[in-house]
């Protein structure tokens, strides 16, 4: 073996991507928070992500989570989702919408009390297009030990011209995230 | 803005050999947000059972899932409560892929719901979430079969960390 070899052999972790950076997290503190947003998005990356963990105060075992683009709250959104709630399956899906509606039913409610947060990653691609619309997909869920669900969802924000600055996370149906929600942006390399 | 770059890989384990029933990572540090598990993998025999993970060592019955699957002709959900296994998805003597995404596993206030992707083209697709009723970080990983069933050789395991800014 060469000696060149060998040293690269032996260098085996942590080994970094150079694709993938974190840009930006929020945490909200105590009090809760009405929504989240990231803003000053830089266009130098070829996708987004977001990997979360949030609860809201809505007063059921879950919520869902709603995505607006560069603070457009008009008709320009669509979502369809797939999803489990242990016992069966079922998709449902809207369009022409106020917002995209990503993790239905999969973020954790109020009542789904003793820490359970639900999880996601949310893909966001090809965000600082000009000539397309903007596609998100996410896989979210919660599980409380008898409750909770899990989903596959899809979005769209109708907006081919403009590339995505800011992102806002609002609960769904509930009116905060509880302390300990964390939402990272990430950003990844084309 | 952004902290640089991340998705580092921890460790890789590779099995050798057909007696391997599970793969652990231990010593996991707690300079990282997240963790991402890839697993692509096959077992030695036929029939269908379950891959799944266990943290910190903890075989109790702490743990709970929730799944969505297709299999090419149905789609159902199911759910294991109190069980020992953080149950992700299934595994054949079909090649297959499972992510595992464990967020925020080093934080010591909030139990631990992951997510999973499993893939087989041979079986059937599916979306997972889970639960480990702890508050502890996570500091160890085990990924198993049911008992009495074994990895192919080859079979690879990889853990990646994904620090936040």
């Amino acid at each position: 073996m060469s000696p060149i070899l060998g040293i690269w052999a032996s260098q085996n972790y942590p080994r970094i991507t150079n694709s993938y950076e974190s840009i930006q997290t929020v945490t909200v503190g105590g009090g809760g928070s009405a929504s989240i947003s990231f803003t000053s998005i830089p266009n130098t990356y070829k996708h987004l992500q977001i990997r979360l963990l949030a609860q809201t105060n809505r007063a059921a075992s879950v919520d869902s989570l709603q995505l607006n683009f560069n603070s457009d709250t008009g008709s320009n959104y669509s979502w369809h989702t797939v999803q489990g709630d242990g016992s069966s399956a079922s998709a449902l899906g809207f369009a022409t919408q106020t917002y995209a509606r990503i993790g239905d039913g999969t973020i954790g409610g109020a009542t789904a009390s003793g820490g359970y947060f639900g999880v996601g990653v949310i893909d966001i691609l090809d965000y600082a297009s000009t000539n397309k619309n903007k596609t998100i997909r996410g896989l979210t869920g919660v599980d409380a030990n008898g409750s909770g669900r899990v989903g596959l969802g899809s979005g769209l924000w109708q907006n081919s011209s403009t590339a995505i600055t800011s992102i806002s996370i609002a609960p769904q149906a509930g009116t905060l995230f509880l302390q300990y929600s964390s939402f990272g942006l990430y950003g990844i390399k084309g | 803005m952004a902290a640089g770059s991340t998705y580092s890989t921890i460790a890789t384990n590779t099995v050798s050999g057909t007696s391997t029933n599970s793969v652990s990572f231990t010593s996991i540090p707690s300079t990282y947000t997240d963790l991402v598990l890839i697993v692509n993998s096959q077992k030695t025999t036929s029939g269908v059972v379950n891959i799944y993970l266990q943290f910190n060592g903890d075989s109790g019955t702490n743990y709970s899932a929730t799944r969505v699957y297709g299999t090419g002709s149905i789609a159902s959900s199911f759910r294991q409560t109190s069980t020992i296994w953080g149950i992700a998805g299934n595994q054949t003597d079909s090649p297959s892929s499972t992510i595992f995404h464990i967020m925020n596993y080093k934080n010591t206030t909030t139990y631990k719901n992951f997510l999973s992707r499993y893939d087989c083209a041979g079986e059937s697709t599916s979306a997972g979430v889970a639960l480990w009723q702890n508050t502890n970080a996570i500091n160890r990983v085990d990924c198993l079969l049911s008992a009495s069933n074994f990895f192919s050789a080859g079979s690879t395991l990889t853990l990646y960390g994904i620090a936040a800014a």
